[in-house]
C-alpha cells in the first residue's frame, strides 16, 4: 500500500540524493583543480555550491511540510529527523568544498611546495567516505555506515601526519608558510569533511535501527528513551 | 513497573464463542495516562470494559484472568461488580449526561447513590468535581439546567465530572473526544493531562497523535492481543515490533 | 485511420432530446402529482372535520349545566343529565388506569430491559396481539370470568375489561420509548455503579418519562371512548352509583343506549353526551401534544 506520505519521502530522499552528489562534484573539482593544477575549475565549485545552498532551503521546506501535515510516526519520523540533520551536514560540506578551492587558488599560484602524496590519499579517503554514507542513506545499509565510522579514524591520522610534515617544513624554511599553511587548512577541511560524513552515517544508523550511537551512546541508547 | 495500580493477568474475554480478548497482562503506574491504541475490533475497548467490569453486563459475555486494583483482584471471589464500579470512573465514547437531570444532579448522581444526601456536601463535591474538570466556569450559573442542553464538549466534561465526583482512583475512557471538533478535544486533552496528578488514567483511542501527545504509556493492540507496550515516545520513535511500526506509520489499519 | 469525432446524427438528436433542460412536461407532472396527494390529504381529515362538526352542532346546543348535574329522568318527563354516566366513566376509567397503567409499563420496561431472548419475543408478538384483539371480544373475556361468576354485572368487570385493553398499549408505547434511549447511557449508570434495576428506574425510565406519560394519556383516551367491552361488564346504570360491585353507568353505554331509543329527549342527550366526549379525548390528546412540544 502506498501512503501518501511515501511519495513525499522519496522525493525527500531524491533532494538529499541530488543534493549529495552536489557537494561530491564540489569536492572532486576542487581536489582536481588542487592536485592537477586547474584552476578553471574553481568556478566550477563556486557554482555547485550555489546549487548546494538552494537544495538546503528545499529540503528544510519539504522536512517541515512532512512534519506539519503529515506527523510522521516511528521509522518515517526518524527519516525526517535525520534527514534535517543530514542537510545540515551537507551544507556545511559544500561550503568546506569551497573553502577547499580558497586555500587551493592560492597555493597553485605558486610552484608547489612538495610532491602532493597523503593528501591525496586523505582527498580519496574523504571522498569515499561521503559517498558511503549517502549511499548507505539510499539503500538504508547500516553496514556500510558504520564502515563510514571506521573511516574517520583513518582521515584523522592522515591529517595528524600531514600537519606534523608541513610543520617541519615551516621550521626548516620560513618562507615556505603561506604555501604549507594552504595544504594545513586544505587538509583541516577535508577532515572536517569526514566528520560531516561520520554525522551522516550515525543519523543514517539512527533512522534505520532506532539506535542513537553518537557521543559513545553505543548500542545501550535507544531512540525514545529517557535518560534516568 | 515498581508499584502498579492497576494490573492485569492473561485476561481473556469473550462474547459468546468469539475471544476478543487473548490473554492481555498489562500494569499502570499510579498517576500516569495509559492509552491503548490499534485498529477497529483489536478488542481494546473490550478489555477496557473488563477494567471495571463491564464487559460482563452483555448478553454472553465472559471474562478470564485476574484484574488487580491496588493489588485486589476485582474478579476475585465474592467481589461484587457494582460495588467494583463505584471504585473505578468511567467515560464514553459518546457523550451521555443522564436525560432529565439537571447538571447538578448528573454529578451528584455517583454520591446520591452512596447515601450521601447532605445539600453541603453535595454542593461542595459538585463544584469540586467540575473545576476538576473544567467546567465549573462555564456552568456555575447553569446549574440547574438539564445536564443534555450542553454543548457536546462540555457534556463530555460533564460526564467526566460526573465520574469524578465519587473520587476513583482510576479513571477509564473509552475514545472520550472522538464525537468532538478538534477545540473541545484539544480542551479534554489538556484536562486528562492535569487529572493525572490525581486518577490514574487508561484511554482507548483512535487518534495516534492523541496517545502521542498525552500518554504515557502506549499498548498496541491487534487481534485481541496485546502487541506491544511501551513508554509513549519510545513506542512512536522507535517501536520494537514491526507490526506496531506497520501501524503507527499508517500502512494499515 | 481517422476517427470520427462527431457522434452520428440520429444519436445526437436524441440525446439532446433526453438531457434538454427545457422540460416543461415534467415540471407539470410534477405539480398535477403533488395536487393529487393534497386532495387526498384533505380527503383523509374530511371525515373528522365533519365528525366534529356535526357533534358541535348537534350536541352543543342540547348540552346544559343539567347534563352533568342530574341523573336520567323517567321516559316522558323533559329534563335530567348524565351525572351517572360521567361519574361512571371517570370512576371505571380511574380504575383500569390504576391497575392497567403500572402493570403495562411493567411489561413495557421487560421487553425493553431484559426481553432479548426467546421469551421476550413470544411476549412481543402476543402483546401485538393483544392490542389487535377487537375489544368486544375483551369484553366477552371479562364477562366469562367475572360477571358469570359473580353473577352479576359491575364496574369491577367494566374497569379490568378496560384494564386489558389498555396494557398492551401502554406496554408497547413504553417499550418503544425505553428503546429510544442509548444504551451507552444505561451503560454510564452500570459504570458509576448503579446496579441495573436502579440504572432502569432512575435513569432510563426517568429519562423517558414525558414520552410514557404521552403514550399512557393516549392509552386512557382510548378506553374512554370504548363501548362495546362495558355493553356486558359494567353494562350501565339509570341511578348514580358509587358501588364498584354494582352494575355502573358510563358515558359510551349511556350514549348508545339512548341512541338507538325511539325518543327525541334522548336522541338530544345522546348528543350532548358524544360531544362531552369528543371534548374529553380532543383535550387529552392535544395535553399530550403540548407537553410533547415542551420537552423538545
Amino acid at each position: 500500500m502506498e501512503r501518501s506520505v511515501d511519495s513525499e519521502l522519496r522525493q525527500l530522499k531524491e533532494k538529499i540524493l541530488t543534493m549529495g552528489g552536489y557537494v561530491e562534484k564540489a569536492l572532486d573539482d576542487s581536489l582536481k583543480a588542487l592536485i592537477q593544477r586547474k584552476p578553471e575549475l574553481f568556478d566550477n565549485v563556486y557554482e555547485v555550491e550555489k546549487e548546494v545552498n538552494q537544495k538546503h532551503i528545499e529540503v528544510d521546506e519539504a522536512c517541515l511540510r512532512i512534519l506539519a501535515r503529515q506527523a510522521p510516526m516511528a521509522a518515517d519520523l526518524r527519516l525526517v529527523v535525520a534527514v534535517i540533520k543530514i542537510n545540515t551536514d551537507l551544507e556545511r560540506m559544500g561550503d568546506q568544498a569551497v573553502n577547499i578551492s580558497h586555500n587551493a587558488k592560492r597555493y597553485i599560484t605558486e610552484p608547489p611546495l612538495k610532491p602532493l602524496i597523503d593528501l591525496p590519499r586523505m582527498a580519496e579517503e574523504v571522498r569515499a567516505m561521503v559517498r558511503f554514507s549517502l549511499d548507505a542513506f539510499v539503500r538504508g545499509d547500516v553496514a556500510l555506515a558504520e564502515k563510514v565510522l571506521a573511516m574517520d579514524d583513518l582521515v584523522d591520522g592522515l591529517k595528524n601526519q600531514i600537519y606534523r610534515e608541513l610543520i617541519t617544513y615551516i621550521v626548516g624554511d620560513p618562507k615556505v608558510t603561506e604555501r604549507a599553511l594552504n595544504l594545513i587548512l586544505i587538509a583541516r577541511n577535508l577532515e572536517r569533511l569526514g566528520d560531516h560524513a561520520t554525522n551522516i552515517a550515525e543519523d543514517v544508523i539512527f533512522a534505520i535501527s532506532g539506535k542513537d550511537i553518537r557521543h559513545g551512546g553505543g548500542a545501550g541508547a535507544q531512540a525514545g528513551s529517557t535518560q534516568k | 513497573m515498581a508499584n502498579p495500580i492497576l494490573e492485569t493477568k492473561e485476561v481473556s474475554a469473550w462474547f459468546g464463542k468469539h475471544q476478543a480478548v487473548r490473554g492481555i497482562s498489562f500494569s499502570a503506574e499510579p498517576n500516569t495516562i495509559n492509552a491503548m491504541i490499534g485498529p477497529s475490533g483489536c478488542g481494546k475497548s473490550t478489555f477496557l470494559r473488563c477494567l471495571n467490569r463491564l464487559h460482563e453486563e452483555v448478553e454472553g459475555a465472559r471474562v478470564e484472568g485476574s484484574v488487580l486494583l491496588s493489588k485486589e483482584d476485582i474478579y476475585g471471589q465474592g467481589v461484587d461488580p457494582v460495588a467494583v464500579r463505584r471504585r473505578i470512573g468511567m467515560v464514553f465514547q459518546k457523550p451521555n449526561p443522564f436525560p432529565s437531570m439537571s447538571v447538578f444532579d448528573n454529578v451528584a448522581a455517583g454520591l446520591r447513590l452512596a447515601g450521601i444526601h447532605k445539600r453541603s456536601v453535595l454542593a461542595e463535591v459538585v463544584e469540586r468535581s467540575l473545576v476538576q474538570a473544567a467546567l465549573w466556569e462555564e456552568v456555575k450559573d447553569k446549574l440547574k439546567q438539564p445536564g443534555t442542553s450542553l454543548s457536546g464538549g462540555q457534556q463530555q466534561r460533564l460526564c467526566i465530572a460526573r465520574a469524578l465526583a465519587v473520587n476513583p482512583p482510576v479513571l477509564l475512557m473509552d475514545e472520550p473526544t472522538s464525537a468532538l471538533d478538534p477545540i473541545s478535544t484539544a480542551k479534554i486533552e489538556e484536562l486528562l493531562v492535569n487529572l493525572k496528578n490525581d486518577v490514574t488514567i487508561v484511554i482507548v483511542t483512535h487518534n495516534m497523535q492523541q496517545a502521542a501527545r498525552i500518554s504515557d504509556q502506549t499498548c498496541f493492540f491487534l487481534t485481541g492481543e496485546l502487541v506491544e507496550a511501551g513508554e509513549t515516545s519510545r513506542i512512536f520513535t522507535n517501536p520494537q515490533d514491526t507490526r506496531t511500526e506497520q501501524y503507527i506509520t499508517g500502512r494499515f489499519g | 485511420m481517422e476517427v470520427s469525432l462527431q457522434p452520428a446524427a440520429h444519436t445526437t438528436g436524441r440525446l439532446r432530446d433526453r438531457l434538454s433542460f427545457r422540460d416543461f412536461g415534467r415540471k407539470w407532472k410534477n405539480r398535477g402529482m403533488r395536487l393529487l396527494l393534497l386532495v387526498m390529504a384533505i380527503a383523509a381529515i374530511a371525515p373528522l372535520l365533519s365528525v366534529f362538526i356535526y357533534v358541535f352542532q348537534q350536541g352543543g346546543s342540547s348540552l346544559n349545566w343539567s347534563f352533568f348535574s342530574e341523573v336520567p329522568v323517567p321516559v316522558g318527563e323533559t329534563g335530567g343529565g348524565m351525572l351517572n354516566a360521567w361519574v361512571g366513566t371517570v370512576t371505571i376509567v380511574l380504575m383500569a388506569s390504576v391497575v392497567g397503567i403500572p402493570w403495562g409499563i411493567a411489561a413495557g420496561i421487560y421487553l425493553s430491559e431484559y426481553g432479548k431472548g426467546k421469551l421476550g419475543n413470544v411476549l412481543r408478538f402476543a402483546t401485538d396481539i393483544l392490542t389487535s384483539v377487537p375489544s368486544i371480544i375483551i369484553g366477552l373475556f371479562a364477562y366469562a370470568i367475572i360477571v358469570v361468576p359473580l353473577k352479576r354485572f359491575s364496574a369491577h368487570a367494566g374497569a379490568a375489561a378496560l384494564a386489558v385493553i389498555m396494557v398492551p398499549f401502554v406496554t408497547r408505547t413504553t417499550e418503544e420509548l425505553l428503546k429510544l434511549v442509548p444504551n451507552h447511557v444505561r451503560e454510564a449508570g452500570l459504570a458509576l455503579g448503579l446496579p441495573r434495576w436502579k440504572v432502569v428506574l432512575w435513569i432510563v425510565l426517568r429519562g423517558s418519562a414525558g414520552g410514557i406519560m404521552t403514550g399512557v394519556m393516549l392509552a386512557v383516551a382510548r378506553v374512554a371512548g370504548e363501548t362495546a367491552p362495558l355493553l356486558f361488564t359494567a353494562f350501565g346504570n339509570r341511578f348514580l352509583s358509587l358501588s364498584l360491585d354494582q352494575p355502573m353507568a358510563t358515558l359510551p353505554v349511556q350514549i348508545y343506549t339512548y341512541a338507538i331509543s325511539p325518543y327525541e329527549e334522548w336522541h338530544r342527550q345522546a348528543w350532548a353526551g358524544a360531544f362531552v366526549l369528543v371534548i374529553f379525548v380532543f383535550t387529552l390528546n392535544l395535553f399530550t401534544r403540548l407537553i410533547m412540544a415542551r420537552r423538545r
